[in-house]
């Protein structure tokens, strides 16, 4: 089996070969291909907007994804959740000696078929290689550039008492994939990562682009963490209702199995909009129209308050939804 | 999720209940699992003027300070140190073993202790130790690791035993002054020991119980079946969770706990040592006990904070909103006491649903 | 105290097996319910069944109840 040395790194013959053999091959821009210390892009109309992500997921390959096709879907949603149109993206990947050449070509044809599908051009990229032991295999890190959507104002500012808060789709089943395949706490599992780039899903709501007030991707901290964001700034409170929260029977089982809550679990295929009540219903039809919003739900309203999330229980029963403290581990008490 | 069947009984429970309830009546849900569940539905506000009272039932909580710095030691030993989730950010006197990992110790989160024995098997030549902490539902599957662990010959796998069970417990929480009106008993603790070894809290304490599942329908019938021994007078321990819990609980598990481990008194935070109430290694598997393979601290340097009410809390004489540091000093990323550590603490789970912050919208 | 499942034992295989939960598989031991029979229900906690879980008796309870808080109106 052919392995990444550290000579892969070292700007030699090796190094031009890996990036021949293999970078070029999967990504298609023409300026990356004549290697020059800077990729030259055409001008862009409009504002900019500029992201940039490290992906370092434990295990690499996880049910419904990997972490190259992660690398893409991660810094495409945050364009998306900033109101800006991805266009492309840089790639850094920091190799460990001795990952195989073979599941590195499957990361960056994932990779490269992502930003692809989200028609999303990979202009620049580097690698490096550390001695075996010095990183867990390979890390990714994607900066993005995209175009501001002039149709959109987003911000915390903008949230009112009354609207009403979407949740593109079930929460928490990034997380659940992830965990099942954790040395420890291993078990087989139906849940697949949701890890998806949602350009094209929140652009089919763009008739109703004047009412949409705030977007963001619920990953990690999931939607409790992320509602807690909004609610601290935008200085009101968020209800949820228990029974509206669109949550897999398959992923509540396992987060119960490990002692989590999946309103805390990871997304990395959802986003939560946060839209004028009145336009709240029309939104969820339209979100359900694109197959990564089959399961919209609209979860809950913001109130009045002072920076607080609220869950109403299916029995009645209102209870706080608080900031998470660290990562959620699985328990047996 | 409650299946419908289960939420419309949950909601006629929840109707009888508040038709009942004048007074206010104090019942102690004795097992961490039922304080995170009770408050996670949302149940407390909607059970007013019933109170509800944490116990002693949250094994990290109880655990004691000593303990706790003997279990982090073991992290600097060198050894694979294998635990649940549960004690990872738990504060020893110093440290954590979330901090001792940072510094190099090799920890592995688990969800059996028989995962910890197939680590022993691929780590032949080094040590792997198992921090034991739980009650009767968890004793069995550590009892099962060392038996497995001698039985395999892996003379590599230890276990730090800070077992505790619950009937001791039990006796030295009600034999006190307590004023508690009821009890809600721990149902998985229940499937192992069974419900007839928990009679006497009926019968020698005069205090009606029951044995309780953990979804919001048999939290309300727990409660339900309580209201109505103390109304009727009639102090009884009735089995709420027939489906998982019998008379004798499960007789297997019992010889299981019998052939591996010893009582000894053991230390709890809040009561202070009580007899027979821990579980030591028995000494023909010596070879696997941590405590005695180790060079571990004797005495803390842990001293309780003064004004930590930990103490009170895990015997039911407050709420953790009745404590002045609550939500105050004390907060989730800096605990001063255990209840607010664990996730299953009665502090961590009062702060994380029912902390009263600005005005709950109505 | 304890966080425990009901799992439904789909293949057993001496003292151990594999359960199911809703879409959710794990392989546990069954040293303490050897009882246990492919298809049935027991409660699962730290990677051990711990006992068989029988028909959901909840029903009879409540009704028990019912009819006692309807005597008392």
């Amino acid at each position: 089996m052919k392995r990444v040395l550290l000579a892969h790194g070292d700007g030699g013959l090796y190094a031009a070969a890996l990036i021949k053999d293999l970078f070029l091959r999967h990504f298609s821009y023409p300026e990356l291909g004549k290697l020059k210390d800077a990729a030259l892009l055409s001008s862009i109309d409009g504002r900019l907007a500029v992201t940039t992500d490290s992906f370092v997921v434990q295990p690499p390959f996880f049910p419904g994804g990997d972490i190259g096709k992660l690398s893409v879907c991660g810094t495409v949603n945050d364009l998306v959740a900033g109101g800006a149109q991805p266009l492309y993206l840089t790639v850094s990947f920091i190799l460990e000696e001795g990952l195989p050449l073979e599941e590195l070509e499957v990361i960056v044809v994932s990779l490269a078929d992502t930003a692809r599908s989200c028609g999303v051009e990979v202009v620049a990229g580097d690698t490096k290689v550390v001695p075996r032991g010095q990183a867990d295999k390979l890390y990714i890190t994607t900066t993005g550039i995209g175009r501001v959507d002039p149709r959109l104002a987003l911000g915390a500012e903008h949230v009112r008492s009354g609207d009403a808060v979407i949740l593109s789709g079930p929460a928490g089943d990034h997380g659940i994939a992830v965990l099942s395949c954790r040395k420890g706490v291993s078990f087989q599992t139906q849940v697949v990562s949701d890890c998806a780039p949602l350009n094209e899903l929140i652009e089919t709501i763009s008739p109703y682009f004047p009412a949409l007030r705030w977007l963001r991707d619920p990953t990690r901290g999931g939607v409790g963490a992320t509602l807690n964001e909004l609610a601290e700034s935008a200085a009101l409170d968020v209800m949820l209702e228990e029974k509206l929260l669109p949550v897999r029977p398959e992923v509540r089982a396992a987060a119960e199995l490990l002692g989590l809550d999946p309103l805390y679990l990871p997304n990395e295929g959802k986003m939560i909009l946060v839209v004028e009540q009145e336009a709240a219903v029309a939104v969820r039809a339209a979100l359900r129209e694109h197959p990564l919003g089959r399961e919209a739900e609209i979860i809950g309203q913001v109130e009045r308050g002072t920076g607080n999330v609220w869950l109403r229980t299916v029995l009645g029963g209102t209870r706080g939804v608080e900031m998470p403290a660290g990562l959620p581990l699985p328990r047996i008490c | 999720m409650l299946s419908g069947t289960e939420l419309a009984q949950a909601q006629q429970l929840l109707a009888l209940i508040k038709k009942k309830l004048t007074g206010p009546l104090s019942i102690m849900e004795v097992c961490g699992t039922h304080t995170t569940a009770i408050s996670k539905y949302g149940l407390r506000p909607l059970l007013e003027p019933l109170r509800l009272l944490s116990g002693p039932g949250c094994p990290v909580c109880v655990t004691a300070a000593v303990d706790l710095d003997r279990m982090i030691a073991l992290a600097g030993t060198g050894a694979i140190v294998a635990t649940f989730g549960d004690l990872l950010r738990v504060p020893g006197s110093e440290t954590s073993l979330e901090q001792a990992q940072a510094e190099g110790a090799d920890i592995r989160i688990v969800y059996s202790p028989l995962d910890a024995l197939a680590i022993a098997a691929d780590n032949p030549k080094r040590p792997v130790v198992f921090l034991g902490v739980g009650f009767e539902t968890t004793a069995p599957a550590m009892a099962l690791a060392v038996k497995q662990a001698r039985e395999r010959d892996l003379s590599n796998f230890y276990l730090y035993s800070c077992l505790k069970t619950v009937v001791p417990a039990l006796h030295a929480l009600l034999a006190a002054p307590h004023g508690l009106d009821g009890l809600l008993l721990p149902g998985h603790v229940s499937s192992v020991i069974g419900r007839r070894a928990q009679d006497f809290v009926a019968s020698l304490y005069g205090v009606p119980a029951a044995v309780v599942g953990f979804g919001e329908r048999d939290i309300l019938l727990g409660i339900a079946a309580v209201l109505r021994m103390i109304e009727e007078g009639t102090p009884g321990v009735v089995n709420a969770y027939p489906h998982v819990v019998r008379e004798e609980g499960n007789l297997l598990a019992q010889k299981l706990l019998a052939e591996v481990f010893d009582t000894a008194a053991a230390e709890w935070r809040g009561f202070g040592m009580i007899p027979e109430s821990g579980l030591v290694l028995k000494t023909e598997f010596a070879s696997h006990d941590a405590a005695l393979h180790f060079d571990l601290p004797h005495a803390s340097v842990l001293r309780e904070q003064d004004p930590c009410r930990c103490g009170d809390v895990l015997r039911g004489a407050i709420s953790p909103l009745d404590c002045a540091l609550f939500a105050d000093r004390c907060l989730p990323l800096t605990p001063l006491g255990p209840c607010m550590v664990s996730s299953e603490g009665a502090c961590a789970a009062y702060y994380r649903y029912d902390r009263k912050k600005g005005v709950a919208p109505a | 105290m304890c966080i425990g499942m009901p799992c439904r034992v789909i293949a057993r295989v001496g003292e151990l097996g594999t359960v199911e939960y809703c879409g959710n598989s794990r392989e546990i031991n069954f040293a303490l319910v050897p009882q246990a029979g492919n298809g049935e229900w027991v409660l699962v906690h730290a990677g051990l069944a711990l006992q068989l879980i029988g028909e959901d008796e909840a029903e009879q309870l409540l009704a028990l109840l019912e009819e006692f808080y309807a005597e008392r109106d």
